[in-house]
């Protein structure tokens, strides 16, 4: 594994190793009359890559927009601990959020597809950066010193992720493992603390999983992002995760180290034994 | 052959022109703006004054709707808005056209963000019905609240007052100058605005509206911005307007003239400054030039009279409507290709 000095600080958590960052208690959320959500609790610990598995509709993505905002659970709380505070998810605005060192992809990509890959990255430091409408339209001075300054982090972020190729290009004329990987990009110039990514190697051929697995191990073990993701592909999950977290029918059936998880018979009866077999085999 | 286009600093990277191609053409567009009112006559400056004026509320709206994605149908009202305050602070208050046009502009920018309000629950036709309202509304309350606005009737505005005290008379080569100035700002202000952070946000909205906010942009607040800083420009323009045409009535900023705006920018290039910029002057050359074809078949052919101002109706549509079927990225598409082409000429293909 290549080692990145970057000038750019990635973590943006100051908590120590170890240390409890989120801690989502019964959390439930309801759709009409679906519950997506059945009294949801589980915690990640600074420096962890977690992984939330389970069947199609389990309430993984969800759990995901309740963390992030976009969701509001009609019951439970999220706490998010960073810089000595301790903050409620379930009542911060997403923007806030972010603010506080939550990043994301999203399980259907949602870049900005009119916008070049450079300027997708550049996005993501908004809330790092300062310039407004009236500086921004001078472009004198500061506006101008910090366009150039984020610039290169860009640059460093790019060269993190191997994109330095397409870093003009407009990211709807890119392929959808790309994407993926620009998605990365962006979220990991929100320098997050921690970074929730909603089925990032769906899609991909075995060598586009393999980069991508790299990539997030690096951002993991390097510069000690706290990761919590969402993937299908087992051999993955139990391959790169320190915890697993197994979701049915919205309710938690299954919380542990991989080799621990994968021997729950509730987890294996979820899954009717097949992908865990796989996966094992 | 030029293989494509590298840079060595991210400073010179980051530069608006990269190509000497492209500094040459900066450097005409620049010394022919400066020499044609030397050349032009009376009827040209006219055309020259009112292009300039569209080009400032083409950006204007622009920013708004083709890099924000927030459609609007106000353009009309939100011109009154600046034509009628920088009318009125000139005619009650004998204030200086240095102060009445950016009051106007300001003036519009409020009103402008406080319409822009509703944008925070609708979108798209709902939004587009919304700003339908702010146009009735505000041309309503031009033409009932008629102690203040003198309603139905013409405002004129007799004063030609530059600095104070000092009476200027401001005629079509003196107005170009002024109104070059500020659409050569306006201009230079949206590529700025959209070479930083805050034009990324407004980008970001239109293309992914969640997706920007869960990347920390405050939707809502940006949105409303984006309002402000389009009829910021709108009322530039309007407040221009009032001064040239010394005349303002409330028929001047119908929903013809929203449409007529919408229509410029989509001919132009939705989210394309210089998209922005050939709109503005194809949509004002046009019909010039219809008329001038239509006055001279008339006199050639007298009947002709009657149907002319049909046909012209006609063409002006038909025109708009084929470039939506062949290029509807608009002008700016079309010049990008071309300029492609040549780029790599004379290896294209
Ligand atoms: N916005 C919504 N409105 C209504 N129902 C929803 C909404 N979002 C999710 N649901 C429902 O909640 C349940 C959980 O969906 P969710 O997307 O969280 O599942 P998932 O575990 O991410 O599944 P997948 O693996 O297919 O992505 C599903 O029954 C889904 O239909
Ligand atoms: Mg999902």
């Amino acid at each position: 594994m290549s080692t990145h000095v970057m000038e750019y600080q990635l973590n943006g958590s100051a908590l120590n190793p170890g240390d409890l960052q989120l801690e989502v208690e019964n959390v439930v959320l309801r759709f009409g009359g679906v519950t997506a959500l059945a009294g949801v609790s589980c915690q990640t610990r600074q420096g962890e890559i977690m992984a939330i598995i389970g069947p199609n509709g389990a309430g993984k993505t969800s759990l995901l927009n309740c963390i992030s905002g976009l969701y509001r659970p009609q019951r439970g709380s999220i706490r998010f601990y960073n810089d000595g505070q301790s903050y409620d998810l379930t009542r911060l605005a997403p923007y806030k959020i972010a603010a506080i060192g939550v990043a994301r992809s999203f399980q259907n990509i949602e870049l900005f597809k009119h916008m070049t890959v450079l300027d997708n990255i550049m996005s993501g430091f908004h809330v790092h950066m300062k310039t407004g409408v009236l500086s921004g339209a001078l472009y004198w001075g500061k506006a101008q010193q910090e366009e150039i300054k984020y610039r290169a982090y860009a640059e460093e972020i790019i060269d993190l992720l191997e994109i330095e190729s397409i870093r003009k290009q407009m990211v709807g004329s890119l392929s959808y493992g790309l994407q993926k990987r620009v998605e990365l990009a962006r979220a990991l110039a929100m320098r997050p603390a921690l970074l929730l990514l909603d089925e990032p190697m769906a899609g991909m051929n075995a060598e586009e999983k393999e980069d991508m697995a790299r990539f997030i191990l690096d951002v993991n073990e390097e510069h000690g992002v706290t990761i919590l993701l969402i993937e299908h592909d087992m051999g993955v999950v139990m391959d790169i995760s320190d915890r697993v977290v197994v979701l049915n029918f919205g309710e938690v059936i299954g919380d542990g180290r991989p080799d621990e998880v994968r021997e729950n018979p509730e987890v294996i009866e979820a899954y009717l034994g097949e992908e865990l077999a796989l996966s094992k085999g | 052959m030029q293989s494509g286009i590298f840079h060595s600093s991210y400073q010179k990277d980051m530069a608006l022109r990269h190509t000497p191609a492209q500094k040459v053409r900066l450097l005409l567009i620049i010394v022919f703006l400066l020499i044609f009112p030397f050349l032009a006559d009376n009827y040209y400056l006219t055309l020259a004054n009112q292009i300039g004026i569209a080009v400032i509320g083409a950006v204007g709206l622009n920013i708004l709707t083709g890099f924000t994605g927030q459609i609007s149908l106000g353009t009309g009202a939100f011109l009154a808005v600046g034509a009628y305050t920088a009318a009125l602070l000139a005619i009650r208050f004998n204030m200086p056209m240095w102060i009445t046009i950016p009051a106007g502009a300001l003036m519009t920018a409020l009103v402008g963000g406080l319409f822009g309000i509703p944008s925070l629950r609708l979108k798209g036709l709902y939004l587009a019905i919304a700003t339908l309202a702010a146009q009735v509304i505000i041309i309503w309350v031009v033409t009932h609240w008629d102690t203040v606005t003198g309603g139905v009737d013409a405002l004129f505005v007799k004063n030609y007052l530059w600095f104070d005290g000092q009476q200027v008379r401001f005629n079509e080569f003196k107005f170009y100058w002024i109104i070059m100035a500020v659409a050569v700002l306006v201009v230079m202000a949206a590529v700025n605005l959209f070479r930083t952070r805050p034009g990324r946000a407004f980008i970001a909205i239109r293309d992914q509206d969640i997706a920007a906010e869960v990347m920390g942009v405050n939707v809502f607040r940006y949105k409303v911005a984006a309002f402000a800083t389009s009829s910021f420009m709108i009322g530039l323009a309007g407040a221009l307007i009032a001064h040239w045409r010394q005349i303002v009535t409330w028929e001047r900023f119908t929903i013809e003239v929203s449409i007529l705006y919408l229509a410029m920018i989509i001919i132009g290039g939705l989210g394309s400054i210089s998209g922005s910029i050939y709109g503005a002057i194809f949509m004002t050359l046009l019909p010039a030039f219809l008329l001038n074809v239509g006055q001279s078949l008339g006199s050639a052919i007298p009947f002709m009279d009657r149907i002319i101002p049909f046909i012209q109706q006609a063409v002006f549509g038909i025109v708009i409507i084929v470039f939506l079927i062949f290029e509807p990225e608009g002008i700016a598409k079309m010049w990008r290709n071309i300029k492609d082409y040549f780029r790599l000429w004379p290896f294209s293909y």
